[in-house]
């Protein structure tokens, strides 16, 4: 077991390494250096800039060195905790990112929670009741979620709200603790309104969670050991949970490890609609503004957290087929 | 039914029997696909839908474009078709309008009074059909008044013209992104499934790669580098690309799968020892053979490409207005209050979710029928 999660962990490294190109590349995509639209901010503002204040951030941030250069300098800072600077909100990048990265991790993490709890008895009805009319309505909400983009669902959500109950829904938090400190109040007024992203965030994903279990469970219940097993008068509850279910939860716990792009990508836009906290828009503020940096950094983190989180399932799953291991 | 008694059991079945021998394989394909009645009405929507996009100058009321301050945010208008309880020609019925003393909101009733009969084939705003022919005919429309059959936005444009415009662009974004997807998929799987090896490796660890990054923030981001100015076909063929470049990993695996299980069947190995060229067996023996999965994963994969457009759009990152598509059209819905009051501005999103329904059951069925010869 050992050995297989180091093996996994060895095979994480390049892809981390190219995921920081790939950031890297995104941060040089826009014409011109981040210093020119730097400066041309600045003097919209009316700010001038003086030469040596310049030439100390080109020199800080190798702008005159050839790019793969100014790449090494790049993570050479990162492994200081330097990100470098957000010229939108003039502040470095680090100070900016960590909060909106942890309640990023716990939307997700909230959402996966969600989406297993609810995808694993509801595959398990719709398998053990196929054609019924419980199976049909979950067929059809799963098919409707798949088809339905995520903000399509926040915006129809908010709109509910807003009309029945005259309340909106954004936000992560009640107004008397946004800018509270962290505390036992604030924890639980977070888990009353993470639901609702959950809910938004999770539908397409628990919609093919659903399909996959019970398209796995369906091909086990027709086993001739499963036939054995019913004749032998072994219960109809022992026998599901004894051996078909724990058949057919394999692939279905790898896809759960797949989901995790889908609900990081599913946050980042969904945030932008109910107003979240999290990295969504401010993501989208620092594309729009160009502050190559921040949106560069968020890329880079969100895709390690995806990367670490398949990780976690991997060795989840190997936990729990052997098989895996030894391949 | 009567045919039936004019033949024993035994000879029917012989007969059908002897029909799916001789059939070839895309008609065994057709037959199958047949039985899926949720496939074959998808599919039809889905040719409703294309045509409505392919001709949707000449189908919408109104120039997409032709805003009107008299009616910003006004609702649907119903088409109607009995008068004082007896039928007559379909009409709508024009607005009263008056303003909310508190908000200055228009306020819109249908007035009984303004009756305006709808015709075929009216004269109306000029358009340019497919950019080459200038007209002015329009299916239906009004001769007087005004028809807003899906309500106007808060420029008093048509929606329905609009979603019409819009279907055009969010439509056949999906199928030139599979298009170049395809392409991709086609040949990068092709490669790495047929010779295997070092190749293979590599493209295997890309397609994980690429596969780990969350979607949405790399298109944003991808997107957010195309410059400001460039000119709307630009930035649509822009956006295309940007999609197709993540969309190829799947293709690619189907094709790789297939081309690695087909490697080892006889009539590639029986090919190979008459000599034909690795071109010709890939060209005419391989690629037949598993065409129809491809064609079922391409179905598959377009719903992805037009959330895609859809999502970037809404966010401002993908086309931009004056280009109309179904996101851009959903960017005016960003709102809850504006949503709350005029409901009708989500009607984007509806057709949206049909389109995507309806590729997916297609897809399914497609799927489904792909492999004839299994069982």
């Amino acid at each position: 077991m050992l050995q297989y999660i180091l093996k996994r962990i060895l095979y994480m490294v390049p892809t981390l390494v190219l995921i920081s190109v790939v950031s890297f590349i995104i941060i040089q995509l826009p014409p011109g250096d981040f210093l020119t639209s730097y400066i041309a901010q600045l003097s919209q503002t009316g700010e001038t800039v003086d030469e040596a204040t310049i030439a100390a951030l080109k020199k800080r941030y190798g702008l005159d060195q050839p790019y793969y250069i100014q790449y090494f300098m790049w993570v050479k800072g990162m492994f200081q905790g330097d990100f470098g600077q957000s010229f939108e909100w003039n502040r470095p990048v680090s100070q900016l990112i960590w909060e909106r990265l942890g309640l990023t991790v716990a939307v997700s993490i909230f959402t996966m929670l969600f989406s297993w709890a609810l995808s694993f008895p509801i595959g398990m009805y719709s398998a053990t009741h196929q054609y019924s009319i419980g199976d049909y309505f979950a067929t059809f909400i799963g098919y409707i979620g798949l088809a339905t983009p995520n903000f399509m669902i926040a915006l129809i959500l908010m709109w509910i709200a807003y009309s029945v109950f005259g309340a909106s829904v954004g936000g992560l938090f009640s107004p008397q603790y946004v800018e509270a400190p962290w505390s036992w109040g604030k924890f639980l007024d977070l888990l009353n309104h993470l639901w609702i992203p959950a809910i938004v965030i999770g539908m397409g994903g628990t919609a093919g969670l659903i399909r996959t279990l019970r398209a796995n469970l369906l091909d086990e219940l027709h086993k001739p050991y499963v036939v054995t097993a019913r004749a032998k008068g072994v219960p109809e509850r022992r026998l599901l949970w004894r051996y078909p279910l724990r058949m057919a939860i394999i692939p279905w716990i790898s896809t759960v490890g797949w989901s995790l792009p889908g609900i990081v990508s599913g946050e980042t836009i969904v945030a932008v609609v109910l107003s979240l906290p999290t990295t969504g828009p401010l993501l989208l503020r620092a594309l729009q503004s160009q502050d190559m940096y921040l949106a560069g950094s968020f890329i880079m983190f969100l895709s390690f957290l995806t990367v670490i989180g398949t990780l976690v399932s991997d060795i989840l799953l190997g936990w729990v087929d052997p098989r895996i291991r030894y391949e | 039914m009567a045919d039936e008694e004019l033949f024993t059991k035994e000879e029917l079945e012989s007969s059908i029997e002897e029909k799916i021998y001789l059939a070839s394989q895309w008609q065994l394909i057709w037959w199958r696909f047949r039985r899926h009645k949720l496939a074959i009405a998808s599919g039809i929507i889905l040719i409703i839908i294309y045509t409505c996009a392919i001709f949707c100058e000449f189908l919408a009321p109104y120039d997409p474009n032709k805003y009107d301050i008299r009616y910003t945010y006004a609702p649907p208008q119903r088409i109607r078709i009995f008068r004082d309880g007896k039928l007559v020609r379909p009409y709508v019925l024009g607005y009263k309008i008056e303003f909310d003393p508190v908000t200055l909101r228009r306020i819109y009733t249908p007035d009984p009074n303004q009756v305006y009969p709808v015709y075929f084939f009216v004269k109306g705003d000029s358009y340019k059909l497919w950019g080459r022919w200038e007209k002015d005919v329009h299916l239906i429309g009004v001769k007087e008044g005004t028809m807003f059959l899906l309500g106007t936005d808060r420029m008093g444009r048509d929606m329905l013209s609009r979603i019409l415009y819009g279907a055009r662009i969010s439509t056949s974004i999906g199928l030139i992104g599979v298009f170049l997807s395809f392409i991709l998929g086609l040949i990068i799987g092709g490669f790495s499934g047929y010779y295997g090896g070092t190749f293979d490796n590599f493209t295997q660890r890309a397609i994980e790669f690429i596969r780990s990054i969350p979607t949405i923030p790399l298109w944003m981001a991808l997107s957010a580098a195309l410059p400001p100015h460039w000119p709307p076909v630009r930035v649509y063929f822009g956006i295309t690309i940007i999609l197709s470049l993540i969309g190829w990993t799947w293709l690619a695996r189907v094709v790789r799968s297939r081309f690695l299980s087909l490697r080892e069947e006889d009539f590639v190995m029986a090919a190979r020892l008459a000599g034909a060229s690795e071109f010709r067996i890939i060209m005419r023996h391989m690629v037949p053979s598993f065409m129809s999965y491809i064609i079922a994963s391409l179905t598959l994969s377009i719903p992805g490409m037009i959330l895609g457009e859809t999502s970037l759009s809404f966010l401002g990152l993908g086309l931009r207005p004056p280009t109309i598509s179904w996101g851009v059209l959903l960017q005016e819905a960003q709102n809850v209050r504006t949503v709350a009051l005029s409901p009708w501005l989500l009607l984007p999103g509806v057709f949206i979710i049909i389109t995507v329904l309806c590729f997916n059951f297609l897809g399914d069925g497609l799927r489904d029928a792909a492999d004839p010869y299994a069982r």
